[in-house]
């Protein structure tokens, strides 16, 4: 398997996308947003017709559509949970109805569209890994930079009001990081299925450890299995690779809860 | 004479067709154990959070120790059952800043110390989403602390608490007072409490307010003016 490129390169690629989401996924269920990560990714789908309809690689028109919007998102909502998922409906309708049309208008046929939606393993160039690689970097580094403030904002942001932090730019930088993230993630799993890699396999983390750093850790892991095991299964049966993910982190998601139910009446 | 943490001068504070604080003038000093009395809706959290520079008074004004260090325990908190750190975990999160991600000896051994204040060693890695009322209370104050401050305060930590863990949780917070000197700024609607622990007191009514030493409320008391 590993004699073909393009599987060396999936391999690579689906490493990176299962580290970047194993992380931010404990941000992402920390702060409530898994609904902001699955529009994020339809958000993505539209970006990326745009750069086919204009001519630019997916993942630029991707990087563009989820950053603008969810900087958006970000300054429309403001500090009212309440109102955010609003917010999220009304951007993402206007951006997946931009999709729409330019995937309408553009010439490409629609298995290019497919292969966005539902992701693909043949078509990652090598030319995508060296800018995936790059922006997972970028990420990981901000991540590490502003991780103390990031985690305070997230898990207690009640106590956060009262620690200097500057709680309105982390909501913005964590947004245009998680816009990264389906951009790059969406490069295998497709724009369709990112979500279930940036929430599951940290919601499931959350019940068998208890601190932040090692629910990372976890998710990355649960990410990781999916990933490798979807891509493996992907080249056995030719089926979808994506099918897989999703289906993996499904069941592992399910186990939590089985685990979490049984240990609570086992107390 | 022992000196001033935080002097407040003629506050006054009115939400839109709504005073709340008018022309309020207290001190608290270092060492004092401060009890901020008054029913609900009277304007305590308010208070509180003019003093920690969220809202800014309609007149007056409300001058703070310079460097002053306050660890503070809001009213509310956004904590479910399902909510997944560690109180140790939880603990920590108060070590903000742009660093490094880890904990260095230094805040290990300050959240050590801290756990074993509020009496919480043997839980501490239970989850805090897991932990009784009393024991979230002790490990919001625990997080309160970690950053060594030199006022702390508490708003309605004890309201939510039967009389046994108010009391043990008060107790903590009383030696926090005596043996280490930390001044305390307690908020609650509870008079039998704030006869107790606090060594003065201030007491907030509609459009009014008295304060002095804790002897001077007992005398009030006594002319009935509480219900
Ligand atoms: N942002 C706001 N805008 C308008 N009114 C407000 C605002 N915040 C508080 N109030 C009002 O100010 C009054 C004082 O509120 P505050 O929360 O300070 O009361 P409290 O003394 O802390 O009460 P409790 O004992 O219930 O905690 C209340 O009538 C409240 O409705
Ligand atoms: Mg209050």
């Amino acid at each position: 398997m590993f004699e073909l490129e393009f599987m060396r390169n999936a391999y690579f690629a689906g490493t990176l996308i299962a580290i970047v989401s194993g992380m931010m996924g404990v941000f992402v269920i920390a702060r409530d947003m898994p609904f902001m990560a699955h529009t994020l990714s339809e958000i993505g789908f539209a970006g990326a017709s745009f750069a086919v309809f204009i001519g630019w690689l997916p993942l630029n028109g991707m990087l563009a559509f989820t950053t603008v919007s969810s900087v958006l998102v970000g300054e429309l909502s403001g500090s009212v949970q309440s109102r955010r998922e609003a917010v999220i409906s009304a951007i993402s309708g206007l951006f997946i109805g931009m999709g729409i049309l330019f995937l309408s208008l553009s010439s490409k046929n629609s298995s290019y569209a497919t292969s966005i939606l539902f992701g693909s393993v043949i078509g990652i160039s090598h030319h995508e890994v060296i800018q995936m690689t790059f922006l997972s970097g970028v990420i990981l580094l901000i991540l590490l930079m502003i991780y103390r403030n990031l985690k305070d904002d997230s898990f207690d942001s009640v106590g956060a009001n009262t620690n200097h932090i500057h709680r309105s730019l982390i909501s913005i930088v964590f947004l245009v990081m998680l816009a990264f993230s389906v951009s790059v993630a969406a490069q295998i799993v497709g724009s369709l299925l990112i979500f279930v890699l940036l929430t599951l396999p940290a919601a499931s983390a959350k019940y068998y450890v208890h601190t932040v750093a090692k629910m990372m850790g976890l998710a990355v892991g649960f990410a990781l299995f999916g990933v490798w095991v979807g891509l493996y299964l992907g080249y056995l049966t030719n089926w979808p690779v994506t099918f897989f993910i999703a289906t993996i982190e499904a069941v592992i998601y399910a186990l939590a809860l089985v685990f979490n139910a049984v240990r609570k009446t086992s107390l | 004479m022992s000196e001033t943490l935080i002097s407040v001068e003629n506050l006054s504070l009115s939400f839109p067709n709504h005073p709340v604080l008018t022309n309020l003038s207290f001190k608290v000093n270092r060492g004092e154990f401060l009890g901020v009395i008054g029913e609900n809706g009277v304007g305590k959290t308010t208070l509180v959070r003019i003093i920690l520079n969220q809202l800014r008074p309609s007149s007056g004004e409300v001058r703070l120790k310079d460097g002053l260090k306050i660890g503070y325990v809001p009213q509310f908190r956004n904590v479910d059952i399902e909510f997944p750190l560690s109180i140790k975990d939880f603990i920590a999160l108060n070590f903000t800043g742009i660093k490094l991600p880890w904990l260095s000896k230094k805040e290990k051994a300050r959240i050590k110390k801290v756990i074993e204040l509020v009496g919480l060693t043997d839980i501490a890695n239970r989850p805090l989403g897991l932990a009784s009322g009393g024991e979230k209370q002790k490990a919001y104050l625990g997080q309160a602390l970690v950053n060594d401050p030199d006022l702390l305060i508490l708003d309605e930590s004890t309201a939510s608490l039967d009389p046994n863990t108010k009391q043990e949780l008060l107790d903590v917070v009383l030696r926090l007072n005596k043996q280490l000197g930390l001044t305390i700024l307690f908020v609650s609607h509870d008079m039998q409490l704030i006869h107790k622990y606090p060594d003065h007191y201030l007491w907030l009514r509609k459009g009014k307010y008295t304060t002095g030493a804790m002897s001077d409320l007992h005398n009030e008391n006594q002319e009935g003016q509480y219900v």
